[in-house]
């Protein structure tokens, strides 16, 4: 009796996994034929069409952007498919250097170190070049006002907690059109270690180091002041408080009033194209291979908004796999395109890359290919 | 069973029989087939768990070590977050201090309410309504921390910050309410309020079972007695059901103590300082909320001492634990179950 039980049992858990192989075996037929079908896609120059996955991931600051890109460059080739993983820059570079990930995004460049274990890695060159600009918003929640001009040392001291109300007279003093509240001040920062930050942070103890003295650092230095998790979280924080201010990509900041940041002797809004212009008119960082544009960003150069996050795309110039080493090309000549651009600036803010530093980038792109 | 297949006479003392009987035992006669089978795979999955606890303990051990033997100097200038000359005892110990304040605060919210709703439950519902109640309570343990955490912080903390910024003016004597009031409400205070909702189910669904599990001949004895349903519920249902309740507040003190995302969304962390001023903002950091801010960015040996972080959290998860076990075995004894 119980030998029976059990037997019948057995068998029936014999078919339960016969129909589950079977139906896993017709889902996996079930996606093969939909790929190929409608074949709009342009092909690259070669006149190769590209498929396969492209994994990379890191910088969390270009994920929007990426999105686009992807969409767009998986749009172009229906059958590549490319994920993003927003792992944070310090673990992209880290997964990039282990060889986890053939194309990474960071907010900083490479270090020396760092670049000379990824070339190991690559066993060649490493391209680097600023991809995503986009400029950093100072931005503030009081009531019906939408701009107020602030020095870089006003600034610093807001963040800094040595001014403390919105009617303080260095305020007023650039703001003669304004009326200011007596507000109390919140600074809102990021909690978490962010590219965001660092970028503030550096601009402001390149600008004025002798009000900002701290450490240049992906946290943030000052204690005791509010913070949240994550662009949105500062943003989200701003917009319930009154008269908080913080720093956020620009593209995020909604409706929030921003800070018209001084330079020389004028006050310039934030926008992609004054962003742009920064690191147009940078110097580049010499003493690294031809294919590595690394800068040195120039905060004080009129007419350019000088707050700007710079997150570079970084990838190898030679792939063991040819395939990779297509997609990665195609990927970045995609990102590099006049459309490309448009979706960048379109879906995130980010500032287009100026036609001439592109046409340089895109030459070093053209050069990956499979070792070997 | 094989003893009944044979007839034998009940009377004779020990025969061959069931000498007989017993070697088959012995020889592990009685599990045969599938029930051996069986008995492998309990065996096995009691085993496993064990042995996942131990490898956990392993990992943490192995990962955290290189941090907790690395000099103060080393290990300041590999973690950004630690100033210079900051060893990691004095950045885990505000974190450490960071977490129980807010799980014992969440307790504290979360058990009154919790017992005066099994109670209700199990004693003053009509019953219909009482089944719906614990079925949405039941459903309240369903949402996803991550959502905890959006409401806690674009929601709640907005309607809260009012109450707060009364208690700091009206009661700003007490130490827990001393200090500036945080101007955006994402401070400790919050957080608790969210804890204690998240642990409510928890707490409930388990006094709700050991409420009714009180003897019905207690109640009656309790209520011919003359005792109101209040003289009888304290007087009969509490004491049997004590234990049961600590034993609850330690589950929820658990998930608590563990709760990552909706304290990371909601706190407005501080660091490196022992503050009971609950109500200012970047006065406290749990440490489950500290490791997931950081670990993204975290390289070398910044990742090793984020492992450190987590196994201290490890060791006082463990720590309370284990005293809520002992306890639960000590109240048990004097208990009115007996």
């Amino acid at each position: 009796m119980e030998r029976h039980v059990k037997l019948s049992r057995f068998t029936r858990a014999g078919s339960a996994a016969m129909v589950g192989a079977l139906a896993l075996t017709l889902a996996a037929c079930g996606t093969d034929p939909n790929t190929g079908d409608d074949s709009t896609a342009e092909a690259t120059e070669g006149g190769m069409e590209l498929s396969g996955t492209l994994s990379g991931g890191g910088a969390s600051s270009q994920e929007s952007a990426m999105e686009a890109w992807r969409a767009g460059f998986q749009s172009q080739h229906p059958d590549v498919t490319v994920n993003y993983d927003p792992t944070g820059s310090g673990t992209g570079r880290e997964q990039f250097i282990a060889g986890a990930f053939p194309f990474i995004g960071s907010d900083a460049a490479l270090e020396d170190d760092e670049m000379t274990a990824a070339e190991e890695t690559c066993g060649s060159d490493v391209i680097e070049y600023p991809g995503y600009i986009s400029p950093v918003a100072v931005a503030f929640n009081l009531e019906g006002i939408d701009s107020v001009n602030m020095t870089p040392e006003t600034i610093a001291s807001i963040f800094k907690g040595d001014i403390t109300t919105w009617d303080d007279e260095a305020i007023a003093a650039d703001n003669p059109d304004v009326e200011l509240p007596d507000t109390d001040i919140t600074v809102v920062h990021r909690s978490d270690p962010s590219g965001t930050t660092e970028n503030f942070v550096e601009y402001l103890s390149t600008v004025v180091p002798d009000v900002w003295d701290f450490e240049v650092e992906d946290v943030w230095p000052v204690e005791g002041q509010e913070s949240a998790q994550g662009t949105s979280g500062v943003v989200s924080t701003i917009t319930a408080g009154e008269g908080t201010i913080g720093y956020a990509d620009a593209s995020a900041i909604g409706e929030l009033g921003s800070v018209a940041v001084g330079v020389g002797d004028e006050f310039v809004p934030y926008s992609p194209e004054a962003a742009a212009e920064v690191v147009a008119q940078s110097p580049r960082v010499e003493g690294t291979a031809d294919t590595v544009w690394a800068y040195d960003l120039a905060r004080d150069i009129p007419g350019t908004y000088p707050i700007v996050l710079v997150s570079y795309h970084i990838a190898c110039t030679t792939y063991e796999d040819a395939e990779t080493a297509e997609l990665v090309k195609g990927l970045y000549s995609y990102i590099l395109s006049d459309e490309g651009q448009e979706q960048g600036t379109a879906a995130a803010g980010s500032a287009p890359v100026s036609e001439e530093l592109r046409s340089e980038f895109l030459t070093a792109v053209e050069t990956i290919s499979a070792a070997g | 069973m094989t003893t009944t297949d044979s007839p034998q006479p009940t009377a004779t003392p020990k025969g061959p029989v069931s000498r007989a009987t017993a070697r088959r035992r012995r020889s592990g006669d009685t599990e045969r087939g599938f029930s051996r089978v069986f008995r492998w795979i309990a065996t096995g999955a009691g085993s496993l768990i064990l042995a996942t606890l131990a490898a956990v303990a392993l990992f943490l051990l192995l990962r955290a070590w290189p941090a907790i033997t690395a000099s103060d100097e080393e290990i300041s200038s590999a973690v950004g977050r630690y100033p210079e000359g900051t060893s990691l005892l004095e950045f885990i110990g505000p974190l450490i201090f960071g977490t129980l304040l807010a799980a014992v605060l969440a307790l504290a919210l979360a058990t009154p309410v919790a017992m005066g709703i099994g109670l209700f439950i199990s004693h003053y519902a009509p019953r219909r309504l009482a089944q719906v109640l614990g079925y949405l309570v039941d459903l309240l343990a369903a949402i996803p921390s991550v959502v905890y955490g959006l409401w806690g912080f674009l929601v709640l903390a907005p309607v809260v910050k009012p109450i707060w910024f009364w208690l700091g003016d009206n009661l700003g004597w007490f130490p827990l309410f001393a200090g500036d009031v945080s101007a955006t409400g994402k401070s400790l205070a919050t957080v608790s309020v969210v804890l204690a909702v998240m642990i409510l189910p928890i707490i409930t669904a388990v006094s709700r079972e050991v409420f009714l599990q009180t003897p019905k001949l207690h109640e009656e004895a309790a209520l011919a007695l003359g005792a109101t349903r209040w003289e009888m519920i304290r007087t009969a249902v509490l004491p049997f059901g004590r234990s049961g309740v600590i034993s609850a507040a330690m589950l929820g003190l658990g998930r608590a103590l563990g709760e990552t995302m909706a304290v990371l969304m909601i706190i407005s962390p501080g660091f490196l300082i022992y503050s009971l001023q609950i109500l200012a903002g970047a006065q406290h950091q749990t440490i489950a909320a500290y490791i997931a801010l950081d670990f993204a960015e975290a390289t070398g040996l910044a990742v090793n001492a984020l492992i450190a972080t987590g196994l201290a959290l490890f060791l006082i998860t463990m720590a309370v634990n284990m005293i809520a076990r002992a306890i639960v075995a000590r109240r048990k004894e004097f208990s009115g179950a007996n």
